[in-house]
């Protein structure tokens, strides 16, 4: 039991990863109907723009002699990595995808690969090949609560993950950006008779997408200092697994799906050698695709009319 | 005047569907177009919103507003045009009250937008019942009521209209013909397209014919309710 309980709480920090990365695969395919293949580099990028900021302030607070708490330093660096990545994330929408808003989307989707690639190399380019860590912000405690080890930060992970995917779903269905979002999953062709522009809406789908990916980098980061310029492309491409599972374009969906990925992974190698982990997981899930091809809450795009 | 539409050419890929048009619309007016199925209706409001491009050599003039220099989204928010759909074309995964408050997301004039949502709710009072209900679920007249009060909140200087009548039961249609005549009182000119020839040319003061891409006839609702091309054509004799 104790056993179990521990195994889930890793399910639920893996997922957290893989939910974070999703909601942004997600959100940009409910209102533009793109698969962004450039969310998993951009989740490393956000990542190792994690990375800097947290150097840099632990860095400057050594400078002015202050010692600032961990839990202050790892907020200040989630905040400013959501806030810059989420600048990349705009930027791949306006040079990547607004030119192609009316081509094929296999245009789009061939772009979004090669700027991911770009991301890549650039960071080989400019970090060179040597592995670099996340600084440690926090300090690693183990608890055990009735035979049950886990950690202060899985917990926090975990927990920060929730409290964002909570803070998404406030936004979406509070404000009126999120309504707008929400319009323009259901039909984004009248959108712009609201007097609500798409060249606003799509840019900050992209940002909001893509800070979710940075605190999802940076979370990650905690867990597994050693970050590398690939990073991206296995978890991004297990995290959009998790988006179409979920169903496409559905933002409950992406999250529920990706703890439910973490749960498969975490739990096959109970059962089966571990090196069968990923054979068997993915196995299931396309099992579960050809039973349900819309995935948990996705319909077929009924409202794509013409004009 | 307030609206002048001239040599208004308009393709969808390879297919053309306007010639040329010209017309002209007042303040305050009500002018309707009328034509079969395919004519071009639907195509010449989303000119004029700008949901799709004009060929060049078109000019369309908004109180001196030239039009090609606006995006949709700015047509309805800067000039104050508004677009009822073909179709209706409601966010059916939002509320009443939702799609209604999306149409004011542009506008910062907040006791203004509370005035019109007044409006709105008595012109329309079924709506104030239905507005937490998802407008995916109402019925075909409500939803029109929807459209077109989700319309007038965006803008109400001028209200396009794409057959507002199809898919209504006769009394549902009277009664959003009588709804349009109020939102016209209130200041708003109107230009309706529709198949309904009859209903349009006795709700409209004047009305163009269009066939083909091509505007083929012009006049006082009056006249063209007695022209014997228009009966024959249009009014079934
Ligand atoms: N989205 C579209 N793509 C291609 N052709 C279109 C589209 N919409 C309309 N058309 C064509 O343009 C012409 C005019 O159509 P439309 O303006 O919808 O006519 P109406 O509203 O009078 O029925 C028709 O020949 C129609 O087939
Ligand atoms: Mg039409």
């Amino acid at each position: 039991m104790a056993f179990f309980l521990q195994n889930v709480i890793n399910a639920l920090q893996w997922g957290s990863f893989y939910a974070l990365i999703a909601l942004g695969y997600s959100m940009v395919y409910s209102i533009l109907m793109l698969f962004n293949f450039t969310h998993g580099d951009i989740f490393m990028t956000g990542a190792y723009i994690g990375l800097g900021v947290a150097t840099a302030l632990l860095a400057l607070s050594g400078v002015m002699g202050v010692v600032v708490p961990g839990w202050l330093l790892l907020i200040f660096t989630i905040v400013l990595a959501m806030m810059l990545t989420s600048l990349l994330g705009v930027l791949v929408e306006r040079v990547g995808y607004r030119p192609l808003r009316d081509a094929p989307r296999a245009s789009a989707a061939i772009t979004g690969l090669m700027i991911g690639i770009i991301l890549e190399y650039s960071n080989l380019a400019i970090l060179g090949t040597r592995r670099l860590n996340f600084p440690t912000l926090i300090e690693t405690t183990t608890y055990t609560v009735g035979g049950v080890f886990f950690t202060n930060k899985k917990i926090l992970i975990v927990g920060i993950a929730l409290l964002l995917m909570l803070a998404l779903h406030l936004f979406i269905q509070k404000s009126r950006w999120g309504m707008a979002m929400r319009a323009m999953s259901f039909d984004y062709q009248i959108v712009p008779l609201m007097g609500v522009s798409l060249n606003v809406i799509a840019p900050l789908t992209f940002a909001i997408g893509s800070s979710l990916a940075a605190a999802g980098g940076i979370l990650y980061g905690m867990a597994y200092p050693v970050l590398d310029p690939f990073m991206g492309i296995v978890l991004g491409w297990k995290s959009f697994v998790a988006a179409i599972l979920g169903g496409r374009g559905s933002i409950l969906g992406a999250a529920l799906a990706g703890f439910l990925l973490g749960f498969i992974e975490i739990f096959t190698p109970m059962i089966f050698p571990s090196t069968f982990r990923d054979l068997i997981a993915y196995s299931i899930i396309l099992l579960i695709l050809t039973f349900r091809p819309y995935g948990f809450f996705g319909q077929a795009h009924s409202t794509q009319l013409r004009l | 005047m307030q609206l002048r539409v001239e040599n208004l050419h308009v393709s969808y890929d390879r297919i053309k569907a306007l010639y040329g048009l010209d017309f002209v619309i007042d303040k305050g007016e009500i002018v309707c177009i009328i034509g079969a199925n395919g004519a071009g209706k639907s195509t010449t409001l989303r000119a004029i919103s700008r949901m799709i491009p004009a060929e060049k050599g078109a000019r369309m003039l908004f109180e001196g507003n030239d039009l090609l220099d606006y995006s949709a989204d700015k047509v309805v928010r800067k000039l104050g045009i508004s677009h009822v759909p073909e179709g209706r074309r409601l966010f059916g995964n939002l509320t009443v009250m939702e799609n209604l408050q999306l149409a004011t997301y542009a506008r910062k004039d907040h006791t203004a937008i509370k005035q019109d949502m007044d409006l709105v709710f008595s012109i329309f009072p079924r709506l104030k019942e239905r507005r937490t209900q998802l407008s995916a679920t109402l019925s075909g007249g409500e939803q029109q009521m929807v459209a077109v009060g989700r319309a007038y909140m965006t803008g109400r200087k001028m209200m396009l209209l794409d057959e507002p009548s199809m898919g209504l039961a006769p009394l549902m249609m009277l009664g959003m013909f009588d709804a349009l005549k109020e939102i016209n009182r209130a200041g708003t000119t109107i230009l309706l397209v529709e198949q309904n020839a009859r209903l349009a040319l006795k709700f409209a003061q004047r009305g163009y014919v269009i066939e083909n891409g091509r505007i083929v006839l012009e006049g006082k609702s009056g006249d063209l309710l007695h022209d014997p091309e228009v009966r024959k054509a249009y009014l079934g004799g």
